[in-house]
């Protein structure tokens, strides 16, 4: 082609495009084009369990929206990407969510390492990244202003809601059994710092990988004289995790306080686990919907299809994550709610700072279908949320709630200032 | 826990577990030895043997059936891998590889497909726990490690008194001669690939009432064959057993007395040590 083709070609190209562009808006609104939300979620690799609920509760909780109207009545579409559980991987979608699908928003990992591996990356590209993690990232500042972790408490607000009850009921003199990585480390840090504060001893710190499978030769660091052994464990030989360490301390336990990671997904009847008869647990969310019945709490678990029991209407076998896979259908709430009063509109810096601005000046989510574990206060500066916590006794195979903290139990100082950043 | 017991309980849980994992490293050693391929499928036969235990568990309540149906099952998958991919590509080291990652993967990710990603498990078919005055240990553990030996034998018997374990032994040594001498080699490199199959299908079976049938099971048993071969000589059954046995001793013992990473840490070490000394495995010196 010449130059005054190229020309006439280009210029009639230009022209065109010029003319189509408003044409092809006026139908895009006509249409109500959806508001894009990116979910990195883990189909596969050692988060996969968790990953099935958190994908399972997303799609419940978009449906439910979509049916009521959407977001500022436009639909919403769920666009999954699988992180393998992998941080590097994790990067990598975001990325792709990002600039291939061009979403407006993106729900983040669990796994606390994915997350920090994930959020840096949603900052460079100015978009805002929800971690429904329990990690300490979002709320210490070590992410950016773009990240957010507002359906879930993190780590340190659950051990300040529930390490006091654990010192004056089961003893002060503690080993803690946790997995080697950030996840794990929060626990650690942030139990000897309760401890510290109560006057309460940590004995014994015993990392553990958590692609780990076998568990014995580990327990023997676990010293004789201690009143509570605390364990968290993740990956996918938590059972084997559980039923070693109950063939190991035989009939001589001490009292054992365990964070429900320890068995989530696990069915409490699973051979090998009576021995945890008269142990307790931390709960996000109690499995058994007698530990917080509420009407809210029925028709959540109606509409992601889990049974009063917490696990798969289709199959009493396939138990939920439940204590943590509300963090996404109540982000997702958190996230039509600051659309519909920011006015956002459309992935652009202006729309954004918007959105930011009013999420940040969002104090509290009220409890409802939208939030059906509890109100949270949402602290603006630290883009945390925090809510009640529930400790859990086993009682003939079953989760019996024996205690629910306040939502101010979860409170602890924090200096971190996100609102100081710029966007 | 006092140092004696703690010697104690390494020695027990590092015999048990190197004495498992020796059923799936003799298995890799045997396919190297006979077909001359390093598969790296060889993991996913032990995890389709513990999730089969768990579907046949789920089945008919019984995780016997498992012990006989398991093992078969993967042989015969085996069998099929060998006959349609690995002849095809006629056993080249480097293709053979590449080809057994993306079995890999392929069995990994169809087992995910299946069951799911959770982790499934059936009740031990004994659930004394053996109590010291220190600590307790599943009498399960210490049973699967006798049948792991009785296992071992047998297929040491086979080998060495049958003919047919003659025959294998033959295309071990020499192929070609072999063929010459009328064995037919083909058959022999399936019926190799098969046993090394449903011995790690095996170990499955008997693990899953300890662990958990779950679709990733399968690295970790890959990677304890690959250092068991390496320190044991590849394709010597006597000293893949051996090595697997003393990794699992290793391993126990420096655990209790360190930390788990560090005798996991300590234990490849020890493997690029034998790599650069003794290239052959342990047992050069008894082979010369």
């Amino acid at each position: 082609m010449g130059t005054i083709g190229a020309f006439i070609f280009g210029g009639a190209a230009g022209y065109l495009a010029g003319n189509m562009r408003p044409i092809s808006e006026t139908q895009k609104v006509g249409e109500k084009s959806p508001i894009k939300i990116g979910f990195q979620v883990h189909r596969t690799g050692i988060g996969a369990d968790y990953g099935y609920w958190y994908e399972r509760t997303a799609k419940a909780a978009v449906s439910l929206i979509n049916e009521r109207g959407g977001i500022d009545g436009r639909p919403v579409q769920l666009i999954i990407e699988d992180d393998g559980t992998d941080p590097q991987r994790g990067g990598q979608v975001v990325q792709k969510l990002a600039t291939e699908h061009n979403v407006d928003f993106i729900i983040g990992a669990l796994f606390s390492n994915v997350v920090l591996a994930s959020g840096p990356v949603a900052g460079e590209l100015k978009k805002p990244y929800f971690a429904v993690s329990e990690g300490t990232h979002v709320p210490l500042g070590m992410l950016n202003r773009w990240c957010f972790q507002p359906g879930i408490t993190d780590v340190p607000g659950q051990i300040s809601a529930v390490s006091k009850w654990i010192f004056e009921n089961l003893g002060r003199r503690l080993a803690i059994i946790y997995p080697d990585y950030a996840f794990g480390y929060d626990h650690r840090d942030w139990l000897s710092k309760a401890a510290e504060k109560e006057e309460a001893v940590i004995v014994e710190k015993i990392p553990i990988p958590p692609a780990e499978t076998s568990f014995t030769k580990y327990f023997s660091k676990i010293p004789q004289n201690v009143d509570v052994i605390y364990h968290v464990m993740v990956g996918p030989s938590i059972l084997t995790f559980m039923r070693e360490l109950g063939e190991y301390l035989g009939s001589r336990r001490p009292e054992l306080f365990g964070f429900i990671d320890s068995l989530e997904g696990i069915p409490l009847s699973s051979p090998g686990l009576e021995y945890l008869e008269g142990t307790y647990f931390w709960e996000g969310f109690p499995r058994y919907l007698e530990g917080y019945d509420t009407p809210y709490n029925r028709y959540y678990r109606e509409r992601v299809g889990v049974n009063e029991e917490g696990a798969a209407v289709e199959d009493p076998k396939k138990v939920s994550t439940f204590s943590h896979m509300f963090s996404t259908w109540e982000t997702l709430f958190v996230i039509k709610e600051a659309v519909e009063q920011s006015g956002y509109q459309r992935p652009t810096l202006e729309d954004y700072k918007l959105f930011i601005a009013t999420l940040e000046g969002m104090e509290w989510f009220n409890e409802g279908i939208n939030h059906p574990q509890g109100s949270k206060r949402f602290d603006g500066k630290t883009h945390q949320a925090f809510g009640q916590q529930f400790i859990s006794m086993v009682k003939n195979s079953r989760l019996v709630t024996i205690h629910r903290t306040r939502i101010e139990d979860s409170y602890y100082e924090n200096e971190n200032d996100y609102t100081k950043m710029s966007l | 826990m006092d140092p004696l017991s703690a010697f104690f309980l390494g020695v027990l849980d590092g015999l048990t577990e190197g004495l498992l994992f020796a059923l799936v490293a003799i298995g890799f050693t045997l396919s190297y030895g006979i077909l001359r391929i390093v598969n790296l499928t060889h993991g996913e036969f032990y995890m389709i043997g513990a999730v089969m235990t768990w579907v046949l568990y789920e089945a008919a309540k019984n995780p016997l059936y498992s012990l006989i149906i398991a093992p078969l099952f993967s042989a015969f998958l085996a069998v099929i891998i060998e006959r349609t991919v690995l002849s095809r590509i006629k056993y080249a080291p480097e293709p053979t590889i590449i080809a057994t990652a993306g079995l890999l993967y392929i069995i990994q990710q169809s087992t995910l497909m299946v069951i799911g990603p959770y982790s499934r498990s059936v009740p031990p078919p004994l659930s004394t726990v053996i109590s010291t005055p220190w600590f307790g240990y599943s009498s399960y553990k210490i049973a699967v490690a006798l049948a792991s030996i009785m296992i071992a034998a047998t297929l040491w018997i086979f080998l060495k008194r049958t003919n047919l374990g003659l025959r294998m032994r033959c295309v071990q040594q020499d192929a070609e001669l072999a063929k010459n001498f009328g064995i037919n080699v083909r058959k022999i490199y399936s019926l190799g690939f098969g046993l090394s199959a449903a011995l790690a299908a095996a170990a499955g079976v008997l693990i899953v009432p300890i662990r958990q049938a779950h679709y990733l099971m399968g690295f970790d048993a890959l990677l304890m064959s690959l250092l068991a071969v390496t320190i044991g000589g590849m394709g010597s059954l006597r000293g893949t057993f051996l090595a697997s046995v003393m990794i699992g001793l290793f391993g126990g013992i420096v655990a209790v007395f360190t930390s788990p990473t560090t005798s996991r840490i300590l234990s490849i070490m020890l493997v690029v040590v034998v790599v650069i000394f003794k290239p052959h495995g342990i047992l050069e010196c008894v082979k010369k």
